[in-house]
């Protein structure tokens, strides 16, 4: 009974003009699913890769990190801001952390926190003038520029302004080799600072 | 009572006359299997599906307390840990239970490579295997994000910053892998469903395939020198061995599976009892910058893998490697499908296994105590040792002073204390001339920064003046070989 009904089922006898038309229909119902479904996965794939399709650069705005008068000349200092972009459920990882470096006067430099060999946050040692990263041992100058270790290039710098008194940086995103913030030459460690103006506008 | 035995089975026909699951399972169940394979090596796999089980339940109890909100996911956590009957215990056992099932699996893995158990015809067993195993991973490293804590924050900006490396779209797999611009509230939920649905929704249908085929396929015959797999012959003679000597796998090897398994939950548990849950370390902050980010045991070769290469290679090691390694793993079957199966005949396939797993003990021995990183306290924190004090200069205590100031001990250690980045100085001038050690300190090099920018001259001459009284137990200083050439006097 089992095995009859089961060979009632192979497409081995029906007519051959039954058999045209239902495979035709069959393979039709297949076609039309494959464009429903394709039609029904733009939008799932629009919604997945969203924050992708997002041009980067629009993630970024220019937001002040405090008076000019907060940061002693020849001094590095550690300073939080609130992302531009965030949700209000982003609790405390919407803050970042960024060091800033005045030169001189109205010489800054504002460095990343994240190492640029793997985004881990590097620290600054005042005494010997280094950022050191706790992860894999990069080393950085004053100046943002390598010294020793894994990464592959120096540390990733804002681009920064002064406006009314205020030292502003162009944030948003979280700095990675992809974003190659603010690096025009291989930094050399014996260039003078003041010499590379590559961040400030 | 014989009544009430009757109305139970006739409640039980009734159910199987329309649900017909029974018959197959106690199929399945006896399936024969060669009375060879009853073995105490062939328990590792039941062992790793009871362990996702554990998995599985843990998981959901945990999730009715677990919030995963950026903002909110550590609190929930330590709600957890504290105030929630048992909570900490569920943690554990999920959390040991997570480590458990990776070293099972890898075992798992081990034993059917050595046993050739992924020759024909279970190829494609052995390619689902290599899928659950990097689902596994996959289940390890977004659970250790849910640990929501500055290990997982910063672990997600090293899975950003490798991602960056793709060439073209980094930037855009940057963002699609966090949700947004930065690891935030998208970013956890993201990996919270991947971690809830996603990975466990393949992860079981992928078992199931697996199981599905060991009992298609019938389960890898005591592999015995000599006797050769062919394609044409194997399934013949397999059967063949099946009916001379096939034994039920229920009971008569189950029982080993069965004891293993209660034995690997009970080592689950009582780990979790006595060692207690994993983190969560400190709270997700990225301001707060006091702290060594290291991922979880399963990824420390890796973490120390990515300390070694050079900058150069790094970007091509990390895309390439990979790609290579599973590879190789998935076409082993295809490459090698044939042939001997006794791990006496397969030399090389002894030594690989023995390769692998020593490198991986290294690589992650050294991940536990990160001798490449700078120890950013030691300078505060590690006294020079009084003996290198005594009797010595005022120049030369100064150059001490200058050599913990200039944080020098974050990465030398001296009297076995201090970063291991660079050598120890205990006997530098030993191994250095004064010539030689003003260079290094000044230009750097090898591994180390230059110190030209951050030492006064007064500074560098007491430093030296200092690392010149290191020579050990009383070896003599080194000196420059041609010293005695340049300076004699020429003759007539």
């Amino acid at each position: 009974m089992n095995t009859s009904s089961e060979e009632n089922l192979q497409p081995t006898t029906p007519a051959p003009a039954a058999k045209s038309r239902r495979t035709f229909l069959f393979k039709l119902s297949l076609l039309v699913n494959a464009a429903v479904g394709a039609l029904v996965g733009v939008p799932f794939l629009g919604y997945l890769l969203g924050p992708a399709l997002e041009k980067g650069s629009r993630y970024n705005s220019w937001i002040s990190l405090g008076a000019l008068t907060q940061f002693p000349e020849g001094e590095t200092r550690l300073v939080d801001y609130r992302n531009p972009v965030t949700t209000p459920w982003d609790g405390e990882t919407g803050n970042v952390a960024c060091w800033v470096r005045r030169i001189s006067g109205r010489q800054f430099q504002v460095f990343a926190i994240n190492c640029a060999h793997l985004g881990c946050p590097v620290r600054w040692f005042a005494q010997s003038k280094l950022f050191l990263c706790p992860c894999h041992g990069g080393a950085y100058y004053a100046d943002g520029s390598r010294a020793s270790g894994p990464p592959p290039r120096g540390l990733f710098e804002y681009k920064h302004k002064i406006s009314g008194g205020q030292l502003m940086i162009s944030a948003g995103q979280m700095p990675t080799l992809a974003t190659e913030a603010c690096l025009k030459k291989p930094l050399i460690q014996l260039d003078p600072a003041p010499k590379r103006p590559s961040c400030q506008s | 009572m014989s009544k009430l035995r009757q109305r139970g089975i006739e409640v039980y026909d009734w159910i199987e006359r329309r649900l017909g699951l029974a018959k197959p399972i106690v199929e399945a169940a006896e399936h024969p299997i060669p009375a060879s394979s009853a073995s105490w090596w062939y328990v590792f796999g039941s062992a790793a599906m009871v362990l996702l089980g554990l998995q599985v339940v843990t998981g959901i109890l945990l999730a009715l307390v677990y919030t995963p909100s950026a903002g909110e996911a550590w609190n929930s956590l330590q709600f957890l840990n504290n105030h929630i009957t048992l909570g900490w215990l569920l943690r554990a056992i999920h959390g040991w239970g997570s480590n458990f099932m990776i070293a099972i699996v890898l075992i798992h893995m081990v034993q059917v490579f050595l046993f050739g158990a992924y020759k024909f015809p279970r190829e494609l067993t052995w390619m689902i295997g290599v899928m659950l195993l990097l689902l596994t991973l996959g289940m390890a490293f977004t659970g250790q994000v849910l640990r929501f804590d500055q290990d997982a924050y910063w672990g997600l900006g090293i899975g950003a910053s490798v991602t960056s490396r793709v060439p073209l779209i980094g930037q855009q797999l940057v963002h699609a892998l966090l949700g947004g611009p930065i690891i935030g509230g998208a970013t956890l939920s993201r990996f919270f469903a991947l971690h809830v649905f996603v990975i466990p929704g393949i992860l079981l249908l992928s078992v199931g395939l697996h199981v599905l085929m060991v009992l298609r396929l019938g389960i890898n015959e005591w592999p015995m020198p000599g006797r050769l797999v062919r394609k044409a012959t194997y399934e013949r003679e397999y059967h063949e061995l099946i009916r001379k000597d096939g034994i039920p796998f229920t009971p008569d090897a189950a029982w080993k599976d069965a004891l293993f398994a209660a034995a690997i939950m009970l080592a689950v548990l009582a780990c979790a009892f006595f060692f207690g849950p994993f983190g969560p370390t400190g709270p997700p902050d990225p301001t707060i910058i006091q702290t060594s980010p290291k991922p979880d045991f399963a990824f420390l070769w890796i973490y120390a893998v990515l300390a070694f290469l050079p900058p150069d290679l790094e970007t091509p090691f990390l895309l390439i490697a990979p790609v290579i390694l599973i590879g190789a793993l998935l076409l082993l079957p295809i490459v090698a499908g044939e042939g001997e199966k006794h791990w006496s005949r397969r030399p090389v396939a002894v030594l690989m296994v023995a390769c692998i797993a020593v490198t991986l003990g290294v690589f992650t021995r050294l991940g536990t105590y990160t001798p490449w990183s700078p120890i950013m306290n030691a300078w505060t924190g590690d006294p020079v040792p009084v003996a290198y004090l005594r009797k010595r200069t005022p120049l030369e205590r100064r150059g001490a002073v200058v050599l913990q100031n200039k944080q020098c001990r974050d990465c030398h250690s001296l009297g076995g204390s201090g970063g291991l980045r660079g050598p120890a100085l205990d006997s530098i001038a030993a191994r250095m001339t004064e010539d030689q050690i003003i260079r290094q300190v000044l230009q750097g090099g090898g591994n180390m920064p230059s110190y030209g920018n951050a030492l006064n001259p007064a500074e560098t001459t007491a430093l030296v003046h200092f690392l010149l009284t290191l020579r050990g137990k009383d070896l003599p200083p080194a000196v420059d070989a041609s010293q005695h050439l340049t300076n004699r006097v020429p003759r007539d």
